[in-house]
């Protein structure tokens, strides 16, 4: 591979790291913090890049609009709207065990998609949205910087923030109240928390963070149809990323995206190359077998993932609570 | 009058994909109940049944009907062969890491069936059949077929549960689990026979959608929402309400063609299942197992 | 002859020890009670001895040999039954179907075993067919002790069988007790009825925090001014 290739490649390499390390942290909000249980995830991201994209392309005959807004106007609609989203799934859910909240988030992830295939006045259905612009082109090319790298740039940013918040979130009560819910909700309830608020608000936040990672999504790749939403992508991978980096704790989160980007991405080369020919349809799933072993291996191994957990301070304060009712 | 012949037809549909769905939804309630997890590899479950079958016809040249005990057989052993080696390692933890497992457990199998059948479409032996004409009603024989084989299967799976010594087992520890194991029934080798129940139950339920229409990859996914619909309709972790559950959402899916697209077949019973579980969390029929 | 004994038992849920040493042991054909304030550690007893829960020092001998931290169900195929206090029936499976059930363990005709149990409880035969979560509060204790008994146990175990009964119920309970001992079964049992049970108990001991205060016969028990001022109720 020639230099510039290695370049572009480590380029969209790490801008999908990137997006995915959005999504992770906003799993992590719900399910590392609460304990809420979202195999949805593929429908907040799909809400989030089907907003921004119908906000920000040129008025089309095919789809929705477009209403031809700049791209941080769609940024701030998609989180609107995947917040929306998740506030109304998250009151109608509110109640449910966890288990049943996995059936629905899946079943409203499915939906979503099913309305996307089929409501081609919103969405051009299976054909798909294209024309979708990379943030800021001209300001990056005015730099000398690819559209490619302006991209990464603004996901790096994005996931900057995104980091600094949830950062923030965790240390803050709010955060502590969360893992409060988590470890033991009657204890918490009796402390007086209200905590179908704060649960519904953890979802609310983590909905906002995966719509996020979608308007990203949708700009860097600048294509959409309802493929990329299948919940192997959308979903499965941002779990094991989760699951293998350490739920609950954020860099884990983060170091999640990277590994198992690597490995997945990476396992398309090493197919790719050692595979004979005329078995190259064998990759895919191949991959998706060594993505789902490798899952299972983390769950019987080491479930607390690469890094752990840090400093379960809500723990003690209600073991404390706790100690004080008594 | 045409209304009501479309709605009986339409009925009749509903019927067999209810029969369908019942079988897969009784093994997702009999796992429910027992081991308290949803089982989100059920329906590749149910694709991986289908295939067995097909594999064995392929294999042997026998009649069509062989396809039912043979994907049976194979998918229940498959299913003990995954709590074996997955399942039963992290049972001890939460529940929902169960369900994150079983989630990657069907991506599994839907990829063997993709590498090992490829990306084709199959469609079991017997082709387009012509149809009974009963009033205004065109009834297809395979339809009778899967019926009949469900109702058999159902019928056999009660006779086990109510008359077995390990069938009342499983419906005990379903009850009380602590109490099962004060009173010596063997947990392990109960749950085993689960897995055994609930894998022949799913590939029953796989090799009769693809006898009503083809066999791919995916088939056992797209159906997976509408079998948990009929699981926690009828009331999870109770097969017996999965019956109900599973005619119920079978009707009401086919029912919805007369004002929806198809393609929102899927979205029909999850809606349904997402208005149970709020106004009714233990399901709307009554009554344990 | 010595059926069970439990020497000197420490032990409890995970974290600090409940039990500091309590020690029991019943014999063939005789009622124990243990009763005891709320916390003294009567039902962890039970369970420790069962081997519900592990117990961290000290020994139980079943007919002379060690069952210590044994499972439950091998505790059923040597002869030992324990009725929980609570959740003890399977509520959606009919009565005949509870009985049969706690004769899982032990291959064979249980026919002759289904009649004994008829005969101490004779209610249950005539509901057998009925669902058991559908009874009322006497009748579901029946079905649990009668699930007991299913295995022909050498010892029956029961934590506070009385509970929740009315007053005419828990002198009928502790009158079939007694019929169970008749028939040659050693039983041991922890009561919040304590003046009740210890007047049909063989012998009784008292706990308090998680060691034994007094052991005696039932009777002298039940006559000891420092037994009824602290856990009689005067």
């Amino acid at each position: 591979m020639e230099l510039s290739g290695i370049a572009a490649y480590l380029v969209s390499f790490f801008t999908f790291v990137g997006i995915y390390g959005i999504l992770a942290l906003g799993l992590n909000m719900q399910w590392g913090f609460t304990g809420q249980f979202n195999i949805g995830i593929a429908g907040f991201f799909a809400v989030g890049a089907y907003t921004s994209a119908i906000l920000t392309t040129p008025e089309s005959p095919w789809h929705l609009g477009g209403f031809g807004q700049p791209f941080l106007v769609g940024v701030l609609g998609a989180v609107i709207v995947s917040a929306l989203v998740g506030l109304l799934i998250g009151w109608i859910t509110a109640r449910l065990r966890t288990d049943y909240l996995a059936i629905a988030t899946i079943g409203i992830a499915e939906t979503l998609r099913l309305i996307i295939a089929n409501e081609s006045w919103l969405t051009n259905g299976v054909r798909g949205m294209s024309g979708i612009d990379r943030p800021f082109s001209d300001f990056f090319q005015a730099l000398g910087l690819s559209s490619a790298m302006g991209s990464l740039i603004v996901v790096a940013a994005f996931l900057a923030g995104v980091y600094f918040l949830v950062e923030r979130a965790r240390q803050s009560p709010w955060g502590r109240v969360l893992r409060a819910i988590r470890e033991n909700e009657p204890a918490t309830e009796a402390a007086g928390k209200n905590i179908g608020r704060f649960r519904l608000e953890a979802f609310v936040v983590g909905s906002a963070i995966m719509g996020l990672g979608g308007a990203l999504y949708a700009h860097y790749f600048g294509f959409l149809s309802p493929e990329a939403f299948l919940p192997l992508y959308g979903t499965f991978l941002v779990w094991v990323m989760l699951i293998a980096g350490g739920s609950g704790n954020n860099l884990g989160a983060l170091v999640g995206a990277v590994v198992i980007w690597t490995i997945w991405s990476g396992s398309e080369f090493v197919m790719s190359a050692s595979l004979p020919e005329g078995y190259g349809g064998y990759a895919g799933p191949l991959r998706v077998i060594l993505i789902g072993v490798l899952l299972q291996v983390i769950l019987i191994a080491r479930p607390e993932g690469l890094l752990p957990e840090r400093a379960p301070q809500a723990i003690a304060t209600t073991r404390r609570e706790r100690a004080r009712q008594q | 009058m045409y209304i009501l012949v479309e709605l009986l037809q339409l009925s009749i549909y509903g019927i067999v994909l209810g029969s369908i769905l019942t079988l897969g939804a009784i093994g997702v309630s009999m796992i429910f109940g027992i081991l308290r997890f949803a089982h989100f590899a059920h329906g590749d479950l149910i694709t991986v049944g289908a295939y067995t079958g097909l594999g064995f016809l392929m294999m042997t040249n026998a009649p069509f009907w062989f396809a039912l005990p043979a994907g049976m057989a194979g998918a229940a052993i498959i299913a003990v062969l995954i709590d074996q080696t997955v399942y039963k390692r992290i049972r001890r933890r939460q529940p929902v890491i169960l369900l994150i497992s079983s989630f990657g457990i069907g991506l599994i199998l839907r990829s063997f069936v993709q590498i090992i059948w490829g990306p084709h479409v199959f469609s079991f032996p017997g082709g387009i059949q012509r149809p009974w004409l009963v009033w205004e009603l065109a009834i297809i024989p395979n339809h009778v077929w899967i019926f009949l084989a469900a109702l058999i299967i159902v019928t056999l799976l009660h006779l086990f549960l109510t008359r077995t010594r390990v069938g009342k087992a499983m419906r005990a520890m379903s009850d009380n689990m602590d109490l099962a194991l004060i009173t010596g029934i063997p947990a392990e080798r109960i749950i085993m026979i689960t897995w055994l129940l609930g894998g022949a139950l799913a590939a029953g339920a796989g090799v009769l959608l693809g006898l009503d229409s083809r066999l791919t990859p995916t088939m056992g996914w797209n159906i997976l929402l509408p079998v948990f619909a009929a699981a926690i309709v009828g009331g999870i972790g109770r097969p017996y309400g999965a019956i109900a559950g599973g005619m119920l959402i079978g009707l009401a899916m086919e029912i919805s063609t007369l004002f929806l697209e198809p393609s929102y077949k899927p979205a029909v019973a999850f809606l349904i299942m997402v208005a149970v579980l709020i106004a009714r969390p233990h399901g709307i029929f009554k009554g344990a197992w | 002859m010595r059926l069970l004994e439990a020497n000197n038992i420490h032990g409890g849920y995970g974290g600090a020890d409940i039990l500091h040493g309590a020690s029991i042991r019943v014999d063939n054909d005789e009622i124990v009670v243990i009763v005891g304030a709320n916390g003294a550690g009567k039902s962890t007893l039970m369970k420790a001895v069962f081997g519900l829960l592990h117990v961290r020092e000290g020994e139980v001998l079943y007919q002379g040999k060690p069952i210590t931290n044994t499972r439950p169900e091998q505790m059923v195929s040597r002869g030992i039954a324990y009725v929980p206090q609570e959740y003890n029936i399977f509520p959606s499976l009919t009565v005949q179907e509870n009985l049969e059930m706690g004769a899982y363990a032990l291959r064979g005709n249980i026919r002759p075993r289904l009649e004994k149990v008829f005969s101490v409880f004779p209610r249950l035969r005539e509901r057998r067919r009925q669902e058991a979560g559908l009874m009322s509060g006497g009748e579901r204790q029946m079905v649990a002790i009668g699930r007991a008994l299913m295995i022909d146990p050498k010892l029956l175990m029961l934590d506070e069988p009385t509970a929740g009964l009315s007053p005419k119920l828990i002198d009928e309970t502790f009158e079939r007790i007694r019929g169970i001992r008749n028939l040659g079964i050693g039983v041991v049992m922890v009561e919040q009825n304590a003046k009740q049970a210890l007047a049909i108990a063989d012998r009784g001991y008292v706990l308090a925090t998680g060691a034994n205060r007094f052991e005696d016969t039932g009777a002298n028990l039940l006559a000891n001014r420092e037994v009824a001022e602290m856990f009689l109720g005067g």
